[in-house]
């Protein structure tokens, strides 16, 4: 151990707050970093459920509009005849 | 060796490998950081001449090693990428050029912490500073390509390429110190031979250095798989994952 207490710790022979700057720069940089990759899994997952639910809805339109399409052609049919 | 590596080029093998391997990365990268600060910050003798400001070292010098490691391997996976159409080796790069990034600003700014007090400045334009600065540059050029087309294979093709051009920097960065007169020392731990350094303070850098190597790795995992996962997006089997994961919530 280099250091006889706490305060001498923190204070690195006068070079304190160069040294904390560089280690405390770099825990954040670093915690930023790991805290976003982490959370881009969430992200991805959640943009491909949702492109999925949209073509879903599409798919689902398009079905509705044939079937309609259909119905009136029925429709028109019986009428000429 | 090639039947070996063959199922790895599958998107799907490749992911769930990585998810296996990560909580044991993990474990053993917070390990290994966590004795290689606590050493560094409490235990490593004083430098002669710069005091208790050395013990700033311990993670430029593993920071800056990282950004120019990092870099040389996204330009394999790069060239891998361009060559053979590997498209695991595009997400890989895709998945290291933030991490590089990151390494290369904590360089920049612990070196910056450390030149004040050893200098007396901040910053000054020589040959070792500035050439780490284009690097930082070239991740940021990199990743904006990356991002700037919707067609990721396209997107990799061009980020790609310019990966590949940018490493003419690397070799200058590292050459830097013995071409130019610099402010900035000239290399003491990966000298040829015996390293110019006393083994006390030698053992805290190497077990620094692999903690935050683990660390590098851990966060390129994440990203690979979340990288896999988006340019799969359509396959059946990132659909029942994603199924279950939304059923799980």
């Amino acid at each position: 151990m280099q250091f006889n207490s706490f305060s001498d710790f923190i204070n690195m022979g006068g070079y304190g707050f160069y040294v904390w700057l560089s280690f405390g720069s770099a825990a954040c940089i670093l915690s930023l970093l790991l805290f976003n990759s982490q959370k881009g899994h969430l992200y991805v997952m959640i943009e491909i459920d949702r492109h999925r639910q949209r073509e879903d809805r599409l798919r689902q339109a398009r079905a509705l509009r044939k079937q309609q399409s259909l119905q009136q052609d029925k429709a028109l049919k019986k009428v000429t005849e | 060796m090639w039947k070996w590596l063959h199922p790895y080029a599958n998107p799907e093998v490749t992911y769930h490998f990585t998810t296996k391997l990560l909580p044991w990365l993990s474990a053993l990268a917070a390990i290994v950081l966590s004795i290689g600060l606590v050493w560094a910050l409490l235990f490593a003798p004083l430098d002669g001449e710069q005091g208790h400001s050395f013990r700033i070292f311990y993670v430029h010098v593993p920071a800056a090693s990282l950004s120019m490691g990092i870099y040389v391997s996204m330009a394999i996976a790069a060239f891998c990428s361009l060559v053979w159409q590997l498209k695991l080796a595009d997400a890989s790069a895709a998945a290291m050029a933030p991490v590089g990034a990151s390494f290369t600003v904590i360089a920049l700014i612990t070196g910056a912490a450390w030149g004040k007090p050893m200098w007396g400045t901040w910053w000054v334009w020589d040959a070792r500073l500035t050439s780490e600065l284009i690097l930082l540059f070239l991740y940021l050029g990199v990743m904006a390509l990356q991002n700037a087309f919707e067609d990721k294979n396209l997107a990799g093709k061009a980020a790609g390429i310019l990966t590949l051009v940018g490493v003419v920097n690397i070799p200058i960065i590292k050459y830097s110190v013995n071409w130019w007169d610099t402010l900035h020392q000239a290399a003491t731990v990966s000298k040829l031979g015996k390293p110019s350094m006393a083994l006390s303070m030698l053992w805290p850098f190497i077990v620094c250095f692999i903690g935050f190597a683990l660390f590098a790795g851990v966060v390129i995992c994440l990203r690979f798989r979340n990288e896999i996962l988006a340019r799969n997006s359509l396959r059946p089997w990132v659909r029942t994952l994603v199924e279950k994961y939304r059923n799980h919530r």
